[in-house]
C-alpha cells in the first residue's frame, strides 16, 4: 500500500507524559491517512503510527522552551504529546489534522482506501464468513413459535432495523406493522435471543408512544403473541433499561413505557442505567483520571468515583443478569428496550446473551454477538464513534461499556472464555478506527461495505493471537449460564484498555503470554513426541534383523529421528518485551 | 496455669456453624485451652479447629434463648457459632475471650505444640548471622562482624551480632549507639554484589533541639563511602514529622555534620496510622450495601492503597539510589523497627533475585524483621476487628507482605514462591503454632528459650510437600533488578486477603489448577520426549547401521 505523503516537519519533540526524560525526537509525516512520527536515533527506527480516523481531539497549548505543544487525543486513548519547533509548523499540522481527522462524507474513510494485498474475490469471501442467519439455525429457528418475518425486506417497516427479523409465528403482518406505528423510530418488538432449552426469548423494540394514556391494539398484540410464542410460561417481562425519572419524562413527548393495565400478563420492571450523554461525560471524567500527570492514590480513587463509570458498568450488567435469571432460571421471556432500543437494549440484551450462552463467549461467538445485536439492530455506530464530523451529543462509548463488561466478566470467569482481552482491545480499536468496512455507517439500510474489508474475516484469520489459553470447551467454567457477582469490589478499572498506552504501568511478564508460549511448545512436543514413539516402535524387531533396506518410513514426512528439540524456554517472554502492541501499520 | 479454669463450659452439643462459602454444620462445640473446635457428630471429624490467639473479637446476639457467637478472625474471616442455651452461651463467649487475650506469652500453644511431622531441618538454625555474613565474606572484606551487642546491652532490639564496616571498632559503636534511638546505631542492611553499594538501617539520631552531634556516628556511616562519592540518607518521615522529633530528642542528621549524605524525606505513615487504615479497609471490604460509589469512597477513604503506594515509591527510591545512582543508602524513620524495614526489606526484593525464592524469602524475613528487631508480639497482638483501643497494633508486616504481592503481580515470573506464601506468612505472624513470630526482639525470643523450647515456621515450610504447594509454577530465575511500577492504576486491591472471606475463589482457583496443569503437561511431555530420545540414541550406538544417514 502508498501513502500520499503531505508533508513532514523534522525536530519534533515526541513527550512522555510520566518522565520528561524519555521524550524522543525525530520527523513527523502527514500523510493522507496516517500521522507518522519517526524517531532519529541512529540505529533504531522508532515510528508511532496514528491513522487520522482515531484522532479525537486536538489542542494547542501555550509555546514551552521545547516549542510550540500540541495534543492529539486518540478514540483509542492514546494521547500524543508533540512540542514543534516553529508556530508556523504547528498551525499547519493543527489545521492540516483538524481537517484529516474530520471526514465530512463516508467516502472519505479509510476503509474505502484501506488496500491490502488481497484480490477482490477474497475479498468478497470475508464478508461471507459472518452468516447471522446460521446463528439464528444454531438457536433452532425458526421453528413452531418463531418464524423470520420478510415485513421489512426493504427497511420500509423500520428504517433502522435489519431486513431479516425474526417474529412470533402468530403474529400477523397487520400486527407488526400496527406495532412498529407505536412504537419509536418504529422498531417494534423482535427476537434477539432465543433459548432452545425452555423457549424463552429475549425480544427487543424501542419505547412505546403510549404518552399518557394512549394504546395501541396490535402492540397488545405483538406482546401476547410474543408471551404465547413461550408455552411454558404465562407472563413475561417488560424491561424498560431507562430510570424510570426519565421514562416519565418521555410520556410528555408522547413517548412512555408500557402501562401493565393494557397488556394481559406482563410485570413492567425498570433498571435504571443511564442516557448517552450521562455516560459519555462519565468516561470523559474518567479518561481525565487516567491521564493525570502523577496522581496519588487518593487523587486516582476519588476520580474513579465521580466519574461514576464503573457505577455504570455495574448498572449494565446488573441489567443483563436480570435478564439472564429471568431466561434461565425462570423460563420467561423477557422485551427490553429503553428510549430507541438502540443503545441501552443493545447492551443489556448482548450482556445477557454472554452471561447464558456459551458460545457467544468464544471467539466466533463474540463476533456474531457484535453482528447480531449492534451492528444488525441498528447501534449507531458513526454516529457513536463519531466516524464523520457531526453532532458532538450523538458520541456516547456504549459499546466501550459492552466490551468493558465482558473483561469484567473474564476477570471473574478466568477460563469461561475462549478469546483474551487483546481481541476485545483491537475490536475496540478498530470500532474507531475505520479501517474496516463493519462499523461504517448507523444501520443496515445506510452500511455501505463496497471495497472495503471485514474485521472479522481479519480476526479470524489471526485467531491464534486472540486465543484465551486457560480456555478449554469442556472445562466446568466453560458450561452453561455465568453467575457473576456483582460487589461494587469485583468492578476493577480496565487499565488494559484506558491506560493502554501508558507502557510502564502494565505488568512487565504477562501469565497469558507465557502459558500461550508454553502451550505451542506443547504443540511442537506433541507431535515429534508421537512420531518419534511409531518410529522407536518400528525400530526395535528391525533391529535384530539388521536389514537397513526394510527400515520404515516413517509416517510423515521429513521426519528423522533427529527430532529438534530447540530451547524453546529461551523464547518465552520475558522482563520487558511482554507488552502488546496494536498498531495500524499497512501489511 | 490452668486453662481449665477460665473454660467455663469445655463441651457444648447441637452447635450450629456458619462459615463463608462451606454449608453451615451443627455439631458439639468443645473448648480446649488453645482451640475451639467443633465437630459434627456423625463422622467424628472436626469441622473446624481454630486457634484461640487467631480470635481478634467476638460479639454475641441473643434471639430468645437461642444464642449467637460472632467470631472474627485475625485472618479476617468471620464466623457464627449459634449456641442453644443462654447459659452455655455466655459461659463460651467469656472463656473464649479469655483465652484469646492471654498475656502471658509462655502460656501460648507454640510452648505445647509437637510436631506431627518428622522435622529434617531446624528451621531456627537456617538462618544464622554468621552464615549469611560467610555470604557477604565472599563478596567484600570491608565489613565486620561485631559482637558488641553479644548480651543485648548496647542495643536491646539488635541481634548479637551484626555486620558493622571493618574499620570501626566496637567501642566507637558503643557511642554511636547512645546517640541512635533505642541504640539502634547504623548497621548493614544489603550490599549490592553488582557494585558494591550497601543499604544500612538505624535509628533517628538524637539530635534534640540543640543539635547534639556524634563524631563517630558520622565516622561510622562515611566509612561506607567510597573516596569522593555521596550516600543518600532516607528518611521515611516527611521533614515536618522529623523537625518535630527533635523537640522529643530525636532528629535529623544535618547537612552541615553529614556534608557527603544527601537526606530525602519521604511519608511513609507511622503505625497507628496504620491500624486505623486497616480497620478501615476491612470495615470497606465487608460493606453489605452493595453501593459503588460507598465503596470506592471507603476504599480511598482507609488510605490502605497510599500507604502501599508510598511504602513502594519509597522502596524503589533506595533501589535506585544504590542500583542506578551507585551510591550507598542509610535509612531510618524514628525508631528504626518499622516503616526503616519496609524500605529495605522491598529494595531487597526489588533488587536482589535470591531474595525472591522461598528460601531467599525467609532468609529477608529473619534478618530484616525477625532479626532486625519488629516487634511482632506488639504489632501483631490485634488484627483489624479488635475492640479494644489500640496500643502498638500495626500492621507494618502486612503492608510489607502487600507490596511484595503487587511486586509479584507486575512480575509473575520472576518470583520462585506464589501468593500463598505471603498469606501463610500473614496468618502466622498474627496466629501460629510455630514459635517463629512470638516476642519482639531476639534478645526477648533467647529469654523465652524459643528455639529449644518451639518448632520454627522454617522447619514445616521447607519440607517438601509445602514448598510444592508454595512454589509459583510460572518462575524462571530472573537475574534482573525488577522496578515495580507506583502509578495508581498498577496497584491493586489485595484481593487474597482482603476479599478472602467475601468473594468466592472458586473460579480463579480453577484458572490456577489450569495454568498448572498447562505446565506440567509441558513439563511431562518434555520428559517423555527426552526418554525416546535416549533410548533410540541407544539402539544406534548398539546397531551402527542404523545410524541416520
Amino acid at each position: 500500500m502508498t501513502l500520499v505523503l503531505l508533508f513532514q516537519v523534522e525536530n519534533v519533540k515526541l513527550l512522555d507524559r510520566v518522565s520528561p526524560r524519555r521524550s524522543r525526537v525525530g520527523t513527523l509525516y502527514l500523510t493522507a491517512t496516517h500521522t507518522i512520527f519517526v524517531e532519529n536515533e541512529a540505529g533504531v527506527r522508532n515510528e508511532t503510527w496514528v491513522l487520522h480516523s482515531l484522532v479525537c481531539s486536538l489542542e494547542k497549548q501555550a509555546a514551552t522552551s521545547s516549542g510550540y505543544p500540541l495534543l492529539i487525543h486518540c478514540k483509542n486513548f492514546q494521547v500524543l504529546h508533540f512540542a514543534i519547533p516553529r508556530e508556523q509548523e504547528c498551525q499547519d499540522v493543527h489545521l492540516s489534522l483538524q481537517r484529516l481527522s474530520q471526514p465530512e462524507s463516508y467516502e472519505e474513510l479509510y476503509c474505502f482506501s484501506y488496500k491490502p494485498n488481497v484480490d477482490d474475490e477474497e475479498r468478497q469471501n470475508e464478508w461471507d464468513f459472518m452468516n447471522l442467519k446460521a446463528d439464528y439455525s444454531r438457536m433452532g429457528l425458526p421453528n413452531a413459535h418463531w418464524k423470520l418475518s420478510p415485513a421489512n425486506r426493504n427497511y420500509k417497516v423500520s428504517d433502522t432495523y435489519p431486513a431479516d427479523l425474526f417474529v412470533p409465528e402468530s403474529a400477523t403482518p397487520p400486527v407488526i406493522v400496527g406495532s412498529s406505528k407505536f412504537r419509536s423510530r418504529g422498531r417494534f418488538p423482535t427476537l434477539s435471543y432465543y433459548s432452545k432449552e425452555n423457549h424463552a426469548a429475549i425480544c427487543r423494540s424501542s419505547q412505546p408512544l403510549s404518552g399518557f394514556s394512549a394504546r395501541c391494539l396490535e402492540d397488545e398484540q405483538m406482546l401476547e403473541a410474543i408471551l404465547r410464542s413461550n408455552p411454558c410460561s404465562d407472563f413475561m417481562y417488560v424491561v424498560d433499561t431507562r430510570p424510570k425519572l426519565n421514562a416519565i419524562a418521555n410520556r410528555a413527548a408522547g413517548k412512555g413505557y408500557e402501562n401493565e393495565d393494557n397488556y394481559s400478563n406482563i410485570k413492567f420492571q425498570f433498571i435504571g442505567i443511564e442516557n448517552i450523554h450521562v455516560m459519555r461525560n462519565s468516561q470523559q471524567k474518567m479518561l481525565e483520571v487516567c491521564e493525570l500527570r502523577s496522581p496519588s492514590m487518593s487523587d486516582f480513587l476519588e476520580g474513579l468515583e465521580s466519574s461514576g463509570w464503573l457505577k455504570h458498568i455495574k448498572a449494565v450488567l446488573d441489567a443483563g443478569i436480570f435478564i439472564t435469571k429471568a431466561v434461565a432460571e425462570e423460563g420467561v421471556s423477557v422485551l427490553v428496550h429503553c428510549s430507541d432500543g438502540w443503545d441501552r437494549t443493545a447492551q443489556v440484551c448482548s450482556v445477557a446473551c454472554v452471561l447464558l450462552d456459551p458460545y457467544y463467549r468464544t471467539l466466533q461467538g463474540l463476533m456474531v454477538l457484535i453482528e447480531k445485536d449492534w451492528i444488525s439492530f441498528g447501534h449507531k455506530f458513526s454516529h457513536r464513534c463519531n466516524h464523520l464530523v457531526g453532532d458532538p451529543k450523538e458520541v456516547s462509548p456504549v459499546i466501550d461499556q459492552f466490551l468493558e463488561c465482558v473483561w469484567q466478566l473474564m476477570e471473574q470467569f478466568p477460563c469461561a472464555f475462549e478469546f483474551n482481552e487483546r481481541f476485545l482491545i483491537t475490536i475496540h480499536s478498530h470500532i474507531y478506527s475505520c479501517q474496516y468496512g463493519n462499523f461504517i455507517g448507523n444501520n443496515q439500510r445506510e452500511r455501505i461495505q463496497l471495497g472495503t474489508h471485514s474485521l472479522w474475516s481479519y480476526l479470524w484469520t489471526n485467531r491464534t493471537d486472540y486465543i484465551n489459553p486457560l480456555y478449554r470447551p469442556d472445562h466446568s467454567q466453560t458450561q452453561g449460564l455465568l453467575r457473576p457477582s456483582t460487589a461494587p469490589y469485583c468492578f476493577k478499572f480496565w487499565r488494559g484498555l484506558y491506560n493502554r498506552f501508558d507502557q510502564g504501568i502494565h505488568p512487565r511478564q504477562s501469565v497469558e503470554d507465557y502459558l500461550r508460549t508454553i502451550q505451542e511448545e506443547t504443540q511442537q512436543l506433541e507431535d515429534p513426541g508421537g512420531r518419534l514413539h511409531w518410529w522407536i516402535h518400528h525400530q526395535q524387531p528391525l533391529s535384530a534383523k539388521s536389514t537397513r533396506q526394510q527400515r520404515p518410513h516413517p509416517p510423515a514426512p521429513g521426519l528423522e529421528p533427529d527430532v529438534h528439540l530447540q530451547p524453546l524456554q529461551q523464547q518465552r517472554p520475558r522482563v520487558g518485551d511482554c507488552r502488546l502492541e496494536l498498531s495500524f501499520t499497512p501489511q | 496455669m490452668e486453662f481449665a479454669e477460665l473454660i467455663k463450659t469445655p463441651r457444648v452439643d447441637g452447635v450450629v456453624l456458619h462459615r463463608p462459602f462451606l454449608p453451615t454444620v451443627e455439631g458439639t462445640l468443645c473448648l480446649t485451652g488453645h482451640h475451639l473446635i467443633l465437630s459434627s457428630r456423625q463422622d467424628n471429624t472436626e469441622e473446624l479447629w481454630l486457634l484461640h490467639s487467631n480470635i481478634d473479637s467476638i460479639e454475641k446476639r441473643f434471639v430468645g434463648s437461642l444464642g449467637s457467637i460472632i467470631v472474627k478472625c485475625k485472618d479476617l474471616r468471620v464466623i457464627q457459632l449459634d449456641i442453644p442455651g443462654m447459659e452455655e452461651c455466655l459461659n463460651i463467649a467469656s472463656s473464649i475471650e479469655a483465652l484469646s487475650t492471654l498475656d502471658s506469652v509462655s502460656l501460648m500453644y507454640p510452648f505445647f505444640y509437637r510436631p506431627m511431622f518428622e522435622v529434617i531441618e531446624d528451621g531456627w538454625n537456617s538462618f544464622l548471622p554468621e552464615d549469611a555474613f560467610k555470604d557477604l565474606e565472599s563478596m567484600t572484606d570491608e565489613w565486620r562482624l561485631s559482637e558488641v551487642n553479644k548480651d543485648f546491652s548496647v542495643c536491646p532490639s539488635y541481634p548479637p551480632l551484626v555486620a558493622v564496616p571493618k574499620d570501626i571498632d566496637d567501642e566507637t559503636l558503643r557511642k554511636v549507639a547512645t546517640f541512635r534511638h533505642g541504640g539502634r546505631f547504623p548497621v548493614l542492611s544489603y550490599y549490592h554484589k553488582k557494585n558494591g553499594m550497601v543499604m544500612m538501617r538505624a535509628g533517628q539520631p538524637l539530635t534534640g533541639t540543640n543539635g547534639r552531634r556524634c563524631k563517630e556516628d558520622e565516622k561510622l556511616i562515611n566509612a561506607t563511602l567510597r573516596p569522593g562519592k555521596r550516600g543518600y540518607i532516607i528518611d521515611t518521615r516527611t521533614i515536618n514529622v522529623a523537625q518535630q522529633a527533635k523537640a522529643r530528642g530525636g532528629g535529623i542528621e544535618s547537612e552541615a555534620n553529614y556534608p557527603q549524605w544527601r537526606r530525602i524525606h519521604k511519608a511513609i505513615e507511622r503505625s497507628n496510622v496504620l491500624q486505623e487504615s486497616l480497620i478501615k479497609l476491612v470495615e470497606a471490604c465487608n460493606d453489605q450495601s452493595h453501593n459503588m460509589d460507598r465503596w470506592l469512597s471507603k476504599l480511598e477513604a482507609s488510605n490502605w492503597q497510599t500507604h502501599v503506594k508510598e511504602i513502594l515509591t519509597t522502596a524503589c527510591l533506595a533501589a535506585q539510589c544504590i542500583d542506578r545512582e551507585g551510591a550507598s543508602v542509610l535509612v531510618h524513620g524514628t525508631e528504626g523497627t518499622d516503616t526503616t524495614l519496609q524500605v529495605t526489606s522491598l529494595a531487597q526484593i526489588i533488587l536482589d533475585p535470591s531474595c525472591r525464592t522461598i528460601r531467599g524469602f525467609q532468609g529477608l524475613v529473619e534478618r530484616e524483621w525477625l532479626q532486625a528487631g519488629h516487634p511482632f508480639q506488639q504489632r501483631c497482638a490485634q488484627s483489624a476487628y479488635s475492640n479494644s483501643k489500640p496500643r502498638q497494633e500495626a500492621p507494618v508486616f502486612l503492608l510489607f507482605l502487600d507490596c511484595v504481592w503487587q511486586i509479584l503481580r507486575q512480575f509473575p515470573c520472576s518470583f520462585e514462591f506464589s501468593e500463598s506464601y505471603l498469606v501463610l506468612l500473614f496468618e502466622h505472624a498474627y496466629a501460629s503454632q510455630f514459635g517463629t513470630f512470638l516476642g519482639n526482639s531476639a534478645a526477648e525470643r533467647a529469654k523465652l528459650s524459643l528455639p529449644e523450647k518451639t518448632v520454627s515456621l522454617w522447619s514445616w515450610v521447607n519440607r517438601h510437600q509445602e514448598i510444592e504447594r508454595l512454589t509459583n509454577p510460572l518462575f524462571e530465575a530472573n537475574s534482573l533488578v525488577i522496578w515495580p511500577s507506583v502509578a495508581p492504576q498498577s496497584l491493586l486491591l489485595w484481593e487474597g486477603v482482603f476479599l478472602r472471606w467475601n468473594r468466592s475463589s472458586k473460579c480463579l482457583d480453577e484458572a490456577y489448577e489450569e495454568m498448572v496443569h498447562i505446565i506440567e503437561y509441558n513439563k511431562e511431555l518434555q520428559n517423555k520426549v527426552n526418554s525416546l530420545r535416549r533410548q533410540l540414541a541407544q539402539l544406534e550406538t548398539e546397531d551402527p547401521l542404523l545410524q541416520t544417514p
